[in-house]
């Protein structure tokens, strides 16, 4: 019980941060200059914005939920399982940063979907 | 739609990136924390004793060097890219753990979790083949 509640923080956290963390870069800016010192700005930049500090939040608690997991589980288990946040990545990708989700982008998400499942149903 | 050569390019460089440390870290970290153990966090010292031996782990910290670059990629990309290609492209990570778990855990990969991997792998060529960006640059 306690792992399915750490995989729900995994996927349910994880992806939620990671929309947090592409709304703040997205307000940030292209990156054009990969130079160290411009990079060592682009993250100061970021970590101005708000909704950085949110996906950080989130990703930190995804985090530490997937070191209690792999003290537990194999690796082989615990990262394909994790792969079950496509479908909310992509439904967040287009309600919450405006993205185009073509019909071929969303199904090459089901392809990863499709993948997954058979990762995980040849678990041993 | 804004797309072009560079823009291709350096979004599949960072995505490489991407595909190799993040599987990396986890496995790392995998590793790190099998040797530990499980964890139990009844009490304030067993959790200080667990955050002890998390820290004095050079693994553990190999697995989080590499999670950052991975992290640090990620952000990177995703100021310009979308997030709904960038998280399924970056899945190629998949075939990558299954190798790493097989070759340096030792963990026994069956076929179904390799066709698996390889039904992933066409899904990344599909979103591969729509444009990295949707939205206007801010």
């Amino acid at each position: 019980m306690l792992v399915f509640v750490f995989y729900l923080l995994i996927i349910g956290a994880g992806t939620g941060g990671e929309l947090c963390v592409s709304r703040a870069m997205k307000a940030v800016g292209e990156v054009k200059d990969f130079r160290p010192a411009a990079l060592v700005g682009v993250i100061i930049r970021a970590l101005r914005v708000s909704w950085m500090w949110a996906g950080l939040t989130l990703m930190g608690t995804a985090f530490f939920s997937l070191l209690a997991v792999l003290s537990r589980e194999n690796v082989s288990v615990v990262v394909p399982v994790t792969a079950l946040s496509y479908g909310a990545g992509a439904l967040g990708g287009k309600f919450f940063l405006g993205e185009q989700v073509t019909p071929r982008r969303w199904a090459g998400v089901l392809l990863v979907c499709i993948g997954v499942a058979l990762v995980v149903m040849g678990r041993r | 739609m804004k797309s072009s050569a560079g823009l291709h390019l350096k979004t599949y460089l960072l995505i490489f990136l991407m595909v190799i440390f993040g599987p990396l870290g986890n496995v790392l970290l995998g590793k790190g924390m099998k040797r530990i153990g499980a964890v139990s966090i009844g009490t304030p010292a067993e959790a200080l004793d667990l955050l002890s031996r998390v820290l004095t782990s050079s693994t553990i910290w190999l697995g989080i060097g590499s999670l950052l670059i991975f992290f640090a990629a990620n952000m990177l990309v995703l100021s310009w890219a979308d997030y709904s290609y960038v998280q399924p492209a970056s899945s190629a990570a998949y075939g990558m753990s299954a190798l790493l778990a097989h070759f340096l855990l030792h963990e026994v990969v069956m076929p179904t979790r390799w066709l698996g991997v390889l039904v992933i792998c066409l899904g990344v060529l599909v979103v591969g083949h729509t444009p990295p960006r949707t939205t206007e640059p801010s």
